[in-house]
């Protein structure tokens, strides 16, 4: 579980791009390509190793008005799952 | 993902042969037996142009292979073009003609990942099977430098009888040289490996040991490194989703500018393909006889016509249905629903070790 303090970037390898063609945002890693909707690209595109797990989640609530406590869960989640997949380091 | 249903689904790689020359003879070389000419290539503009409508089209991600890409003086000129044309720029070399002053200018041309094939876990043999003494050596320093400069490095271990013993001993290779990725590939059988392929079929009892090898090593070294493997279909029940279908994910340029579904695809004599000299990538991808030839599922015969995987599997690969039944339209025969299964465990029995017929 990544850690609220944590601050998360993309590694060199890992990019946010977006291609109309393929009809938005996708995540492009080694030999993978991950879409990625528009939740998620908000979220990867706060990844910038300066911002705190918890600050990305207060931005995201306050962007979107919408309850901190969800925002969080699904923050965590995704970024957790990020780092697994070597999509993300902190 | 596609909101026009009657048109064409949009790739999202591009493998950019960009030479056939290589210093290697690896016997399982993917090019084909009819290797392209030096004069035969496209130039620096060409590519630049066909970066560019690749990603109009929606590709993602651009392979710059080979042969060897090395042998291109242009490589980083090349690269950059890529890269400024929106792409996920993937270096495929076999590290024997990129100097680490070469890669230095990759690497500020943009170039985002690097994937180096290595040919077995210890030199004597690997230089013996690449035809080529010093080839690990050289391997090994250009894994050292990619991973100096930070770009993130693959490791491609082609797995046949030779070496397939080694899957643990590769992986630790791997690790040691700073690779985040390592594909344990089984060699496919087309072109040069299908022309070897008593030389390099491995045994069922080799096959199922490797597998369990991986399944062992993911667990071990979880969060480390991520081990890809590519199964050898010759034992397999089912067949790959080949290219992930045909016309639809990808495209591979040769380089002489031909477009292919897949490396391969020479292999099948009826085919037509269409030249980026003298089409665009789109008009090609959308209307060149050879994607069209067995895109969706209308071409499909029994099995694959009333079978409920057909989309998941596309009915295999139609190189391998046409090398091994003489039918680019049969179920690939690594199906075990193909009435010509069977001949694919008896091509599995044939063995022999004999000197490779080296790629030259």
């Amino acid at each position: 579980m990544i850690a609220a303090d944590a601050r998360p970037k993309l590694p060199r390898g890992v990019r946010l791009t977006h291609n109309e063609a393929q009809g938005g945002w996708v995540l492009l890693a080694p030999e993978r390509v991950f879409k990625a909707d528009a939740i998620a690209a908000e979220i990867v595109k706060r990844c910038t190793g300066e911002a705190t797990v918890g600050e990305i989640v207060d931005d995201l609530a306050k962007t979107f008005n919408a309850p901190r406590e969800r925002i969080e869960t699904d923050v965590t989640a995704m970024l957790t799952g990020l780092l697994d997949k070597r999509l993300n380091e902190v | 993902m596609d909101a026009t249903p009657h048109r064409a689904p949009r790739p999202l790689g591009l493998l950019a042969e960009l030479t056939h020359r290589c210093p290697l003879g690896c016997p399982y070389c993917s090019n084909p037996l009819a290797l392209e000419g030096r004069t035969d290539e496209l130039d620096t503009a060409t590519w630049a142009r066909v970066f560019s409508e690749a990603a109009a089209l929606g590709v993602l991600q651009v392979h710059l292979s080979g042969g060897e890409p090395g042998a291109r003086r242009d490589l980083p000129e090349i690269t950059k073009a890529a890269h400024d044309a929106g792409l996920y720029t993937n270096l495929i070399t076999s590290a024997v003609g990129i100097t680490n002053e070469t890669l230095g200018k990759l690497s500020e041309a943009g170039l985002d990942h690097v994937q180096i094939s290595i040919q077995d876990s210890e030199a004597g043999s690997a230089d013996h099977i690449a035809g080529y003494k010093g080839a690990y050596s050289r391997k090994a320093a250009l894994a050292a430098e990619v991973v100096r400069l930070a770009i993130p490095l693959t490791l491609n271990a082609v797995m046949h009888r030779a070496n397939i013993d080694h899957v643990e001993s590769m992986v630790a290779l791997a690790l040691k040289l700073g690779a985040k990725r390592v594909e344990i590939a089984h060699v496919q059988y087309y072109g040069w490996a299908l022309k070897n392929r008593a030389q390099l079929m491995p045994t069922r009892e080799q096959v199922e040991r490797a597998v369990a090898a991986v399944d062992r090593l993911r667990e071990k070294h979880q969060g480390q490194i991520v081990i890809d493997a590519v199964v050898p279909d010759y034992y397999a029940r089912f067949p790959k989703a080949c290219v992930g279908g045909w016309g639809r994910r990808s495209l591979n340029v040769t380089p002489s500018g031909k477009v292919l579904p897949c490396h391969a695809a020479e292999s099948i004599p009826e085919l037509t393909f269409w030249n980026v000299r003298e089409h665009s990538l789109a008009d090609i991808w959308d209307n060149s006889p050879a994607f069209m030839a067995f895109r969706g599922t209308e071409w499909m015969q029994e099995p694959c016509r009333s079978c409920p995987k057909q989309k998941e599997d596309f009915g295999g690969c139609r190189c391998q249905a046409f090398a091994l039944t003489g039918d680019a339209r049969a179920t690939d025969p690594v199906c075990h629903l193909s009435p010509r299964h069977a001949l694919v465990a008896e091509l599995a029995e044939v063995r022999a070790d004999l000197e490779y017929d080296y790629r030259r």
